[in-house]
């Protein structure tokens, strides 16, 4: 008998009588100030959030927020102009000197103020993870409140690897005292990009 | 591993306690993380329907984990994960060396992993000429101390910041006297990323394995299980079989329980979702069952499967709090490891389901309602019907049920006891009564509750 024949005849002998799974469909937030809980809680959690209009103005932050005499990359083309667009084909310890990372998000989540990435929206697994500086952007209308509305917009998910992202990288190792930047990015930064309303655009 | 002898979890837990100034700071570190942690819950107003929920979705588990492991199996070979099967630690640990000898590694990086502390697997690897190095920084602190985790979320809570400054002088050159929090991180951030460079094997633990999917998820603040697994060659994941989960919506559950029941955090900071291996990678999966398929057969004991290992019991609990981790001489301490460790050994362990007041604080912060203080209550059953209690524990009993059982003399040892607190408490209060260790013994009450009643039935008013 394998070790693993062994294991599944154990196991097979030894579970419990069935029990059903639970109805979880009652689980679910508000999409109601979405955009607002999400901006406070990732605040909350070490993050820095800002509402911009549109493309051209989290360029304009990103160039009063960050050292770009540094290394920058993004996966964004809109982006090309002050970040380098990265290969998907180049090797991942290259990205050790990277300062700043500009990607786009899938979807964020208002309850817990984490955003989703797939490997195709990271260019590379280890990007948002290596990098100094982690720039996320993601549409307004994509913040859903809860992870169970997040879970039903992922689906199965054809991705390799994807990741939930809730601010920078932390420790509280050292007799409990808070410190960003263990191993992954020191500071995360998301640009919610919610356009003007049409109305509001005519009146100003 | 610093050997803890053959000391039981009492005489460890001395040895913790004479240093009571710390034994404040551990109880007080710990419990603010538990009032983070009501906190957290509290800002949820469904939160005790997502226990139940949680709950309930492990029990469907326990029922049908030889369907769903088949399942998982199955999925995790489609995706391009290599599936072994590990029935004990031995076996666990000669499939990670297999792995890396194919490979002529002699070197690998591991993140936070329980399962791979309960194997001391470092130790078996070490002896073969592989270094391992435990990326997780609280990890870290306690393998460069030669010492193992004292909490399974927090490894090394039990030490102040200048002792971690003096492990730093001695084993990364920083300045004597350096203690500041912020800038011992750095240090050993920018030495780990020098082995997170250099190391082409990565292994991870796995919080929660998807059935349907055939993906497992890792959960952690520091983003190390991730600086390990994309930068290697070969990622190895160590689980074990209770792990799993049926469907990737039960993650929603799950993931909202889990940091904040932790350290009252809304979610992880890195909750990360391995399904398929980078182009030129190799990835392989360990299903683990070292005891976990006997526990499944204990009744009594199985729902301790559903442990999601968020350390919310240890936080709350009293004797945990104040005998700090490492007295409970086992990798899971804290109530949780007393009721998994006896299934595992139980003569060792024996002494684990008593370091409890059985106060019931462990059950009612468990994210997935495991009824942790009846089953303590239960092992010491099992324990002393099987002959394994220590002696004084055994030998109390008996006295106690002779005298329980016997009206007489249950009214004269009453009668007794009073009369020595009243007239000469030193009798009692003294170093060699174990009750009178770290509390006062009660003034004796003037009289019987049975003596009251005589001499008051006939009152009518």
């Amino acid at each position: 008998m394998t070790t693993r024949e062994k294991i599944l005849a154990a196991v097979l002998q030894n579970q419990s009588p069935k029990n059903p799974l639970p109805d979880i469909s009652q689980f679910k937030g508000y999409k109601e100030n979405a955009v607002k809980t999400y901006m406070e809680t990732f605040d909350s959690i070490g993050g820095k959030a800002f509402l911009v209009e549109d493309m051209n103005a989290t360029k304009t932050l990103i160039r009063e927020n960050f050292d770009i005499t540094q290394r920058m990359v993004t996966t964004l083309p809109e982006l090309e102009d002050i970040a380098n667009l990265i290969s998907p084909t180049v090797d991942p310890h290259t990205f050790q000197d990277v300062e700043v990372a500009i990607i786009q998000a899938h979807l964020a989540v208002a309850e817990n103020g984490a955003v989703w990435l797939t490997e195709q929206v990271m260019g590379h697994r280890i990007l948002p993870y290596i990098c100094q500086h982690l720039a996320v952007v993601v549409e307004a209308n994509s913040i859903v409140p809860t992870l169970h509305e997040a879970y039903a917009q992922i689906g199965e998910g054809q991705y390799g690897f994807g990741g939930f992202i809730g601010g920078p990288s932390k420790t509280a190792d050292i007799e409990q005292a808070l410190v960003l930047g263990a191993h992954g990015p020191i500071t995360m930064t998301v640009f919610v990009i919610q356009p003007l309303p049409i109305s509001d655009n005519l009146t100003t | 591993m610093k050997p803890n002898g053959t000391k039981d979890h009492a005489a460890l837990a001395e040895d913790f306690i004479k240093d009571e100034e710390r034994v404040n700071w551990h109880d007080g570190s710990l419990w603010w993380i538990r009032q983070k942690r009501d906190k957290a819950a509290k800002n949820i107003p469904e939160w005790e329907e997502l226990r139940e929920a949680a709950s309930q979705i492990k029990s469907n588990v326990i029922s049908n984990l030889h369907e769903y492991l088949l399942q998982f199996e199955a999925n995790l070979q489609k995706n391009g994960i290599t599936v072994h099967w590990a029935d004990s630690a031995q076996e666990h640990n000669e499939i990670v060396y297999s792995i890396l000898k194919a490979k002529g590694f002699t070197e690998m990086v591991k993140s936070k992993s329980m399962l791979t502390e309960e194997c001391q697997l470092n130790e078996y690897l070490a002896e073969r000429g592989i270094d391992v190095i435990n990326s997780d920084l609280g990890e870290y602190i306690q393998q460069i101390d030669n010492e193992p985790p004292s909490h399974i979320v927090l490894p090394c809570i039990h030490k102040r910041k200048e002792e971690i400054g003096e492990l730093f002088h001695e084993h990364l050159g920083t300045e004597k006297g350096l203690s500041d929090p912020t800038l011992l991180t750095r240090v050993a951030r920018k030495h780990l990323r020098n082995i997170f460079m250099t190391r082409r094997a990565a292994l991870t633990g796995v919080n929660f394995a998807v059935a349907e999917t055939g993906e497992y998820v890792v959960c952690t603040n520091e983003g190390n299980a991730d600086m390990g697994a994309h930068l290697s060659e070969v990622q190895i994941a160590s689980m074990g079989i209770e792990k799993i989960i049926p469907q990737k919506k039960h993650l929603g559950v799950f993931l909202r329980l889990l940091a904040r029941s932790a350290t009252g955090q809304p979610i992880t900071i890195y909750s990360s979702h391995f399904k398929k291996p980078r182009k030129g990678q190799e990835m392989h999966m360990i299903l683990v069952d070292a005891g976990r398929s006997r526990q499944l057969g204990r009744a009594d004991f199985r729902d301790s499967l559903k442990c999601i290992k968020c350390g919310a019991c240890m936080n709350t609990c009293p004797v945990y709090r104040k005998s700090g981790g490492l007295s409970y001489h086992n990798t899971i301490s804290g109530p949780i490891g007393a009721i998994l460790a006896p299934n595992l050994d139980m003569k060792r362990h024996a002494d684990l389901p008593f370091a409890s007041t059985l106060c019931g604080s462990c059950s009612n912060v468990c994210p997935v309602k495991i009824n942790i203080h009846d089953q303590l209550y239960k092992w010491r059953q099992e324990i002393v019907k099987e002959g394994y209690a220590a002696n004084t524990k055994a030998l109390g009993m008996k006295a106690m049920s002779w005298t329980l059982s016997s009206p007489g003399s249950y009214t004269a040892a009453g009668k007794a006891g009073r009369w020595v607190l009243k007239n000469i408490p030193i009798a009692i209060n003294n170093k060699l009564n174990p009750w009178y260790k770290g509390r006062d013994m009660p003034d004796g009450p003037k009289e019987s509750f049975s003596e009251w009643y005589e001499k008051n039935k006939d009152d009518k008013s």
